[in-house]
């Protein structure tokens, strides 16, 4: 196989900046491989892969050192728009990228622009519909998509120019991770139907890993490691599940698959088999009650988004909420806040009495509940960390300085002059969540909160979100959270909620529901099922133990 | 089960085939707009308010029948009420302020003189019929427009018609069709925003408020508008652009053809009498007008400047619109049914000057003294110019038939569920 993408001695510098962000990178891409790009948030990954088209530096403006060449063309003499029909390119945000407002229209965009004559341009739209399965999609307005279908939009309307690389920038950080499968599992189709070269960047990468030929780690410190995946992963700062789990066996290198590590694991008959409840409400109740739902429903015109909901939520327990989108986790979570008109009756614990924060004013609904969206920037709006610390003091009504104290009580070091738009996007959770929290809430709403963020950052999460529950950061607060990611809930959790269509359709702790069945559980307890291991910490404790040691 | 698959009596039968391979089986859109322009100006022509609301309802009833249920067409509704708006405003005014009292006088209302530095106005006063006729007569005109103006953008999908225009016009018109699709954008995050506003305890009120909204959603516009512009660049937009295909001069071509068509319409339109039986000395001595009108020739200068105007134009476009080699994916075809829509504004706008000549009186009705506006049988073909692109034209695919998640989609946004 002949390389088609070519790096030798790149170094990048951002605008205004002194120093290389990438420094002496030589890099080759062989045709018809999947290559992955990793490493933490910030370290270059977008630049690396923005080079690739020529947007680096054409568009974005720095200094690019060395050659890139893409398919024999020199990056240097030809621009991103010259490039276009053998690279495409698709980023984070599907709907930033788009240019027209129908399915169809959007697909063709990119060919009107290239001059392809009309009968061509209809061949291949119809061609790339059935490729990319939104052929019921194609007359629908592009805003009127879920997340999923507008990220396979917008890679079909790349593909529509017939370019034989793709290069994917984090494309299912957005989405939640229903959406994400669909994605990553159209891009493994195209990589291994289709042939298509691919070099894309991902946060999860326990979902398409298993697929990849190579990967690329960029550590931080201006370099590109190249490798196979199962080497690299095994030193990298990035670290999967099945990652984590081989450094914990001790393997030198990683297995890819979920499949393949259970072959290596093999039967482990002395372990201790996991619960199999015959109840599906197992939740036992009962202690220091703060939150009490009683029939609450929401509705949106003819949708019943939550249904005649009745449950309890008590201090210092960390609740998962899991279902699939539009089963009512978010709407359920709005309702608590208040911030949607609901029916029933919501009661917080606040300082002694039960009180519905639906009734009460904004400002003390803050202090019963507290809640970060999933878009927890839009809460930012000023320039700078200090004043919204300040900003948060003021709203919360509590001494200055409490918010900022918070912050360094979760660890999290902001500078003080930094715009909260140019932290990443971990950085901006911690923020909002500090801010959030200055109001000492007795019950805390987390939505999706590890959208977009990295494995290093989900670990700091999970150490915050059990501070808040333990009473780090004021009273012991009970955290309610609704995630897609069950290799997260299963680290962090005590108690899941499973909704489907508005109900409540399994609760008990989160080891319990999440073990039980094979197909719903963090990729650990698939690989040790049916023993009762769902995270690295039982790994050690279970499996790197001699059975006549433990107790 | 039988191997003999039962027949059906009479397998072949005739299937109305569309006459073209028409995608979405609309008349182009921009022979909506002819025709709607056409009846407007007819309207405009007269102040008759028989034939006004006669023109008027046959626009209406083709918008009933020919109108698809995508967004756009549900500016209809707006359009309406706009119209109805102006006719209550100016009547209410009329007989608010209006009156001078000369005439029959209906009623009288209780009388206010303003004061001095209010320029002397006089509320209230008696109500004359003349004065209610002239301004109902007017009003209604202005609300016929109108409404021709909503048929028109209910019928045309405003973005098909910004994509069929001259290539020379297309980064023009591409600007527009993005701004129309970042408008809805906008208000999505603006709204998104508001409601994190609640989750921070909202103690900022007023103007300090409007910035905690506009600085997160300016943001975001602009990040949006950035991307953007990299997904363009990186999808080969402009990729096609040659300036070396146009020949030099065309830029000054296109400046003046521009301008004789500009100068050509006002020497065809500036006419003060509302009809076309000029009286040129109704005009100030020595100003452009009657410099144009002397003779009864301004309009025919005018007539001459508008032509040359549009050939000037049409060549200029063509030359300047080979520079891109954009091609169109699915561009409407201009079937017969768009001709003959074209024509019926046109036979609308002819019949209307016919009309004026043949019968001044029927067309522009008296309302001092104020008479019963007649009507005409030869009337009667403009109402029939009107409607009959309702008829001719294909009926559109309603998109509950066509397809119904489209339509599902479009009613479920009414009420977005808070799940960004």
């Amino acid at each position: 196989m002949s390389d088609v993408i070519t790096l030798s001695n790149v170094s990048i510098t951002h605008p205004g900046a002194s120093t290389p962000t990438l420094r002496n990178i030589n890099l080759t891409v062989a045709e018809g491989d999947l290559t992955l790009v990793v490493g933490r948030t910030g370290t270059g990954k977008s630049t690396l892969l923005g080079t690739l088209n020529g947007i680096v530096p054409h568009f974005s403006g720095g200094r690019l050192d060395g050659t890139v060449t893409v398919a024999g063309r020199d990056t240097r003499t030809h621009r991103p728009r010259e490039l276009a029909d053998v690279v495409g390119v698709v980023g984070q945000n599907p709907v930033a990228g788009f240019v027209t407002d129908t399915v169809e229209d959007e697909i063709a965009y990119g060919m009107e622009q290239l001059g392809i004559s009309p009968s061509v341009m209809r061949k291949r739209v119809e061609e790339i519909l059935d490729l990319m399965g939104i052929a019921d999609l194609r007359r629908r307005a592009l805003l009127s998509l879920s997340g999923g279908q507008q990220q396979r939009v917008a890679i079909a309307a790349v593909l529509a120019a017939q370019p034989r690389i793709l290069v994917l920038d984090e494309p299912t950080s957005a989405l939640d991770p229903t959406a994400a499968q669909d994605v990553l599992a159209s891009i493994t189709t195209l990589v291994h139907d289709v042939g298509l070269t691919v070099i894309l960047a991902e946060h999860r990468l326990e979902r398409v890993m298993h697929a990849a030929d190579a990967l690329w780690w960029l550590p931080g410190d201006g370099s590109v490691v190249q490798g196979r995946p199962e080497e690299v992963l095994a030193r990298a700062d990035v670290v999967p599940p099945l990652a984590a789990l081989s450094r914990a066996m001790g393997w030198p290198t990683v297995p890819l698959s979920v499949r393949e590590t259970r072959r290596r694991v093999g039967p482990r008959p002395g372990l201790p088999r996991a619960p199999q409840p015959s109840e599906a409400m197992t939740w036992p109740g009962g202690g220091n009650e703060v939150l009490r739902l009683e029939t609450l429903g929401v509705d949106y015109g003819q949708v019943r988004a939550v249904d005649a909901l009745t449950t309890t939520v008590e201090r210092g327990t960390i609740t998962c909420l899991m279902g699939r989108n539009g089963s009512g986790k978010s709407s359920l979570m709005w309702a608590i806040q208040g911030a949607t008109k609901s029916s029933g009756r919501v009661l917080v614990n606040h300082e002694g009495s039960w009180a519905d924060p639906r009734k009460a004013d904004a400002a003390t609904a803050r202090r019963m509940v507290s809640l970060v969206p999933q878009s927890a920037s839009d809460l930012l709006y000023l320039p700078t960390v200090a004043e919204e610390c300040a900003q948060a003091d003021k709203e919360s009504g509590v001494p200055a300085g409490t918010t900022r104290a918070i912050l360094s009580r979760l660890r999290v070091e902001l500078p003080e002059d930094r715009n909260p738009r140019d932290m990443s996007e971990g950085q901006r959770l911690a923020l909002v969540l500090a801010i959030q929290l200055s109001s000492r809430p007795d019950v805390v709403l987390l939505d999706e909160p590890t959208r977009g963020l990295d494995y290093a950052m989900k670990t700091e999460l999970t150490r915050i979100v059990k501070g808040i529950a333990a009473g780090a950061t004021g009273d012991p607060a009970a955290v309610l959270l609704a995630t897609h990611d069950v290799e997260f809930a299963a680290t962090t959790t005590d108690r899941t909620i499973v909704m489907a269509t508005g109900h409540i359709v399994a609760d008990g702790s989160t080891r319990s529901v999440c073990t039980s069945s094979p197909g719903f559980s963090p990729q650990i307890a698939k690989v040790f099922h049916p023993a009762d291991v769902m995270t690295i910490a039982d790994v050690e404790r279970l499996v790197n133990t001699p059975a006549g040691d433990r107790r | 089960m039988s191997r003999l698959v039962t027949r059906t009596a009479n397998p072949v039968v005739g299937i109305p085939v569309a006459a073209t391979p028409s995608s979405t089986r609309t008349v182009h859109p921009w022979s909506w707009w002819a025709w709607a322009a056409g009846c407007g100006i007819a309207i405009s022509l007269t102040n008759n308010p028989l034939l006004v609301v006669l023109i008027t309802a046959a626009v209406t009833l083709v918008v009933a029948v020919r109108r698809t249920d995508e967004p756009w067409a549900r500016s209809a509704r707006v359009y309406t009420g706009m119209a109805f708006t102006v006719i209550i405003i100016r009547v209410f005014f009329q007989i608010l302020m209006g009156g001078d009292g000369k005439g029959t006088v209906l009623f009288r209302l209780p009388e206010a003189s303003l004061p001095n530095w209010a320029a002397g106005i006089c509320l209230g006063g008696p109500v004359t019929a003349e004065g209610l006729a002239a301004t109902g007569y007017d009003a209604l005109r202005l609300a016929g427009m109108l409404a021709c103006l909503g048929a028109a953008n209910s019928l045309a999908n405003p973005r098909r018609v910004l994509k069929s225009v001259p290539a020379a016009l297309h980064d023009i018109s591409v600007a527009v069709v993005i701004a129309l699709s970042v408008f809805p954008q906008l208000i999505a995050s603006a709204q998104r925003v508001r409601r994190a506003r609640r989750l921070r305890g909202n103690t900022r009120k007023g103007i300090r408020a409007l910035g905690a909204v506009l600085v997160p959603v300016l943001e975001d516009s602009v990040e949006m508008s950035m991307s953007l512009a990299r997904g363009m660049e990186s999808r080969g937009y402009g990729r096609t652009r040659d300036d070396r295909r146009v020949r030099p001069g065309t830029r000054v071509l296109l400046v003046v053809s521009v301008m004789a068509l500009t100068l050509g319409c006002y020497g065809v339109l500036a006419n003060p009498t509302g009809s076309f039986s000029t009286d040129p000395s109704t005009c100030a001595p020595g100003s452009l007008c009657s410099w144009l009108l002397m003779d009864r020739m301004g309009q025919h200068i005018g007539a001459v400047l508008i032509v040359a105007g549009i050939i000037g134009s049409v060549v200029g476009l063509r030359i300047s619109g080979r520079r891109l080699g954009v091609s169109r994916y699915r561009p409407d075809p201009w079937t017969w049914q768009a001709t003959a829509s074209c024509l019926c504004g046109a036979v609308a706008i002819v019949a209307m000057i016919w009309l004026s000549r043949a019968n001044p009186k029927a067309i522009t009705v008296s309302t001092s003294p104020v008479v019963w506006p007649p009507l005409e049988p030869a009337m009667l073909l403009l109402v029939v110019a009107a409607v009959f692109p309702g008829v001719f034209t294909p009926a559109p695919q309603r998109s509950t038939q066509a397809d119904p998640e489209q339509a599902a989609s479009w009613t479920s946004r009414q009420d977005e569920v808070p799940q960004l």
